[in-house]
C-alpha cells in the first residue's frame, strides 16, 4: 500500500498569527506527505506548531488572527487552499477527519452520542435516520463499545474517558475518511487505556486503509504506531525520517534531547536529562538556528545562519549545521 | 422529577408563611393607628371604631394573623376597603392583563435579545456587535417612564398610529374566554379584535421588553463567546457541520443556561406587575392595582397581592429549574 501516490501533501506551509504584539510564526515552512495506510508522526513540544499544522490542513485555524500565508496543502493532488468554506465542510469529517486530545471536552455535553454521530453521518452520506442509526451502531461496535445499540442513547458524561475517545474515533471514522488526523489522542488518558486506543487505531488502519497523522509529544507513541516521523521545533521541521532511523541514528541535537528525556528502567539516573531553556518566543525568533540558544552543540555560526533541511542517502532529513556541507552553507547564505 | 416538584411545592409553605408575616405586619409597621391612616384626619371616632371592628383591629396581633391566614387557606383573600369587592375576584380580573403583557414583552425580549446576542458573539467586534451592545447599554439605562411617555408622544399624539392606553377599544366586541385578549380573539376567530388588541399591546409591550431584551442580549453574547471557545465547537466544525448548525444547535444550547436564568428572573419580576409601564399606558393589570391600593392604604388588597406575587415568583423559578434539565442532561433534579 505504501507504493501508492501520497493522499495528502503539505508543501512549505506557513501559518502565521497576526496579533497586536506581533506576528506569531506558528508554522513556518512545513512540508510532508502521507500515503494511504501510512502513519506519520509529528513530534514536538507544546507550541512547536504541530497542532496548528493539523488545523491548517482542516482549514480551521481561527481567523482572525490566524492565516495560512503561503505554501500548499493538496488532498488527492488537489489544492485545498482555494476551496471555499462550503467545499471544505464537505471534506471535513468525510475525507479528512480529526480526533482530539481531550475526549472529556471534545464531545458536546448536551447532546446524546446518537445525535452527535447521526448528524455527522447524515451531513455527509445520503442516508435516512434509520440507516444512519444502523451505521452508528456498527461504528460503535467497531471501536469496541459493548452494548452499542443501548449506549448510543447515552450522553457523553455517562461514558468513561477511554470510552469517550472510542466514541470520538467512531465519529471520525463514520464516513471512511482517507486521512485521520489524531491530535494527541492518548495524552489525556490512563496508560492502560492509551495502549488500548493505540492498538485500536492500528487495527482500524489495517482494516480501513486510511492514512494517519499522529500528533504527539510522546516518543513512545511514535515508536508504537508510526512509520515515519517529523520532529518540529519552533514552527519548523528539524528532523524527518523513518521511525527506525530516528531511534537508531537521531541526528538533530533537539531529537537527542527528546530521546534522552525519556526515563529508562535499565539506566536509572538521579535526574532525567532535560533540554535546558525554554522554547523561543515565536514572535521574535532568534537569528540563525531557532534551537541554538538551547543546543549543547552550538557553534558560533549557528547563531548567524539558519540551516536548511539537508538529506542523506536514507531519506533522513535534518535541519542542523552539524550536517550541512560547507559549500551548501555558503550557497544558502 | 415528580418527587422533586412535590418537594419544591412543599418547600413553598415556609416561603408563603414568611411572606404572609411580612405582608401582614405592613399594616402595623406604619406608625399610628391603621384605621386613622386609612380613613384620614377628618374621620370621626365612631367611624374609626367601626373600621377597627370590621378589620378586627382590636384583636391581639396573633389572632389577627391567624384569621388572615385562616381566610387565605380557604381561598378568601378578603375584601377591598375601597371598592368593597372581593380581592380574589379583582385580582382574577387583572392578572390575565398582566400575564398577557408579560408574555408579549418577554417573547419580544427573548427572540430579539437572543438573536442579537448570538450574532454579536459570532461577529465579535463587528459593527453589529458594537451597535447592538451600545443599544443594549442604552436599553438598560433608559428610564421606562421616560421611554413610555416618548412612545406615547410619538406614536399616539404626533403620528396617531397606536392607541395610548387600555387593552381594547370601546367599540370592539370580544367574547372573553381566557381573558388574554390575543388568545381569545384567535379562539373566537375575531380578526378585528385581534388587530385592535395587538395595537394596544404593542407600545406597552415594547416599553416593557426594553430592559429584559438588553439584559438577555448581553448575557447571550457573553455566554456564546465563552462556549464558542470550547473544544466541542472545534469538533463540530471538524465534522463538517454547517455553520448555522454549529452556532444555533451546538453552541446556543450550551450557552442557554445563564440566559435561561435571566429570562426566569425577568419573567418573575414582570409577572409581579410592571408598575411603571402599567401606570403610563393605563394597563389594567396587577401592578397598577397594587400601586392604587398602596396609595389609598387598602391594606387587604396590598397584603393579598403581595402574597400572590411572591407565590408567582417562586413558581416561575421552579419552572426555570425544571427547564434547566431540558437544556442540560447533566442536571439531575432529584
Amino acid at each position: 500500500m505504501a507504493d501508492h501516490l501520497p493522499i495528502l501533501e503539505v508543501e512549505d506551509l506557513h501559518t502565521h498569527f497576526f496579533t497586536k504584539s506581533g506576528v506569531v510564526k506558528a508554522v513556518d515552512g512545513v512540508s510532508f506527505s502521507v500515503k494511504p495506510g501510512e502513519t506519520l508522526g509529528i513530534v514536538g513540544e507544546s507550541g512547536s506548531g504541530k497542532s496548528i499544522t493539523a488545523m491548517s490542513i482542516m482549514k480551521l485555524v481561527p481567523s482572525p488572527p490566524g492565516r495560512i500565508v503561503s505554501g500548499d496543502i493538496r488532498f488527492k493532488g488537489e489544492s485545498l487552499l482555494p476551496k471555499k468554506e462550503k467545499e471544505m465542510r464537505k471534506i471535513r469529517g468525510k475525507d479528512i477527519s480529526m480526533i482530539f486530545q481531550d475526549p472529556m471536552t471534545s464531545l458536546n455535553p448536551v447532546f446524546s452520542v446518537e445525535k452527535q454521530m447521526l448528524e455527522t453521518i447524515m451531513t455527509h452520506e445520503n442516508m435516512n435516520k434509520q440507516q444512519a442509526r444502523i451505521r452508528a451502531i456498527e461504528l460503535l461496535d467497531l471501536v469496541g463499545i459493548p452494548d452499542a445499540a443501548k449506549r448510543l442513547k447515552n450522553y457523553p458524561h455517562e461514558f468513561s474517558g477511554g470510552m469517550r475517545q472510542r466514541v470520538m474515533i467512531a465519529m471520525a471514522l463514520a464516513c471512511n475518511p482517507k486521512v485521520l488526523i489524531a491530535d494527541e489522542p492518548t495524552t489525556a488518558l490512563d496508560v492502560t487505556i492509551q495502549a488500548q486506543i493505540l492498538d485500536l487505531l492500528k487495527k482500524l488502519q489495517q482494516e480501513l486503509g486510511m492514512a494517519i497523522i499522529m500528533i504527539t509529544h510522546d516518543l513512545g507513541v511514535v515508536a508504537e504506531v508510526c512509520d515515519r516521523v517529523m520532529v518540529m521545533y519552533a514552527g519548523k521541521p528539524v528532523e524527518f525520517s523513518s521511525v527506525k532511523e530516528l531511534f537508531d541514528k537521531p541526528k538533530h541535537p533537539y531529537t537527542w534531547g527528546l530521546l534522552s528525556s525519556i526515563p529508562q528502567i535499565h539506566n536509572r539516573k538521579e535526574r532525567l536529562e532535560a533540554i535546558k531553556g525554554l522554547p523561543p518566543d515565536l514572535r521574535d525568533l532568534p537569528k540563525g538556528c531557532s534551537f541554538a540558544p538551547r543546543c549543547s552543540h552550538v557553534k558560533d555560526e549557528c547563531l548567524i545562519k539558519d540551516p536548511a533541511l539537508s538529506e542523506d542517502e536514507t531519506d533522513h532529513f535534518v535541519r542542523c549545521l552539524l550536517y550541512e556541507q560547507e559549500e551548501k552553507v555558503t550557497v544558502h547564505e | 422529577m415528580l418527587n422533586y416538584i412535590i418537594r419544591r411545592l412543599v418547600s413553598l409553605i415556609p416561603v408563603i408563611i414568611g411572606v404572609s408575616i411580612i405582608a401582614f405586619s405592613l399594616m402595623h409597621l406604619v406608625p399610628g393607628d391603621p384605621a386613622r391612616s386609612i380613613l384620614g384626619e377628618k374621620a370621626t371616632e365612631a367611624q374609626l371604631e367601626m373600621l377597627r371592628e370590621e378589620l378586627n383591629l382590636n384583636d391581639p396581633y396573633i389572632v389577627q394573623y391567624g384569621n388572615f391566614m385562616g381566610k387565605i387557606a380557604t381561598g378568601d383573600l378578603g375584601d377591598s376597603i375601597k371598592s368593597k369587592e372581593s380581592v380574589a375576584s379583582e385580582i382574577g380580573g387583572r392578572l390575565p392583563a398582566t400575564i398577557e403583557l408579560t408574555l408579549f414583552a418577554m417573547t419580544i425580549a427573548v427572540v430579539i435579545g437572543v438573536l442579537a446576542g448570538v450574532i454579536a458573539a459570532v461577529k465579535q467586534y463587528s459593527w453589529f456587535d458594537n451597535l447592538s451592545m451600545s443599544g443594549a447599554l442604552f436599553g438598560v439605562s433608559m428610564p421606562i417612564f421616560w421611554l413610555g411617555l416618548m412612545m406615547i408622544w410619538l406614536f399616539s399624539v404626533e403620528l396617531n398610529w397606536l392607541p395610548p392606553s387600555g387593552r381594547l377599544s370601546n367599540d370592539i366586541e370580544l367574547t372573553k374566554i381566557t381573558n388574554l385578549y390575543l388568545v381569545d380573539s384567535i379562539l373566537t376567530l375575531n380578526g378585528t379584535a385581534f388587530i385592535d388588541a395587538f395595537r394596544h399591546l404593542l407600545m406597552p409591550g415594547l416599553a416593557l421588553a426594553t430592559i429584559p431584551m438588553a439584559i438577555i442580549a448581553r448575557m447571550t453574547r457573553s455566554s456564546m463567546l465563552e462556549v464558542m471557545k470550547q473544544d466541542y465547537i472545534r469538533t463540530a466544525n471538524a465534522k463538517g457541520l454547517a455553520g448555522r448548525l454549529v452556532i444555533f444547535q451546538h453552541a446556543l444550547k450550551n450557552a442557554s443556561l445563564p440566559v435561561l436564568t435571566v429570562i426566569g428572573l425577568q419573567f418573575g419580576f414582570l409577572l409581579g406587575g410592571a408598575v411603571l409601564t402599567e401606570t403610563i399606558f393605563s394597563w389594567p393589570g396587577v401592578g397598577r392595582y397594587v400601586v392604587d391600593a398602596i396609595l389609598s392604604r387598602d391594606y387587604p388588597v396590598v397584603q393579598s397581592t403581595i402574597l400572590i406575587i411572591a407565590i408567582i415568583f417562586v413558581l416561575v423559578n421552579l419552572i426555570t429549574d425544571i427547564l434547566y434539565t431540558l437544556f442540560d442532561p447533566r442536571i439531575k433534579l432529584d
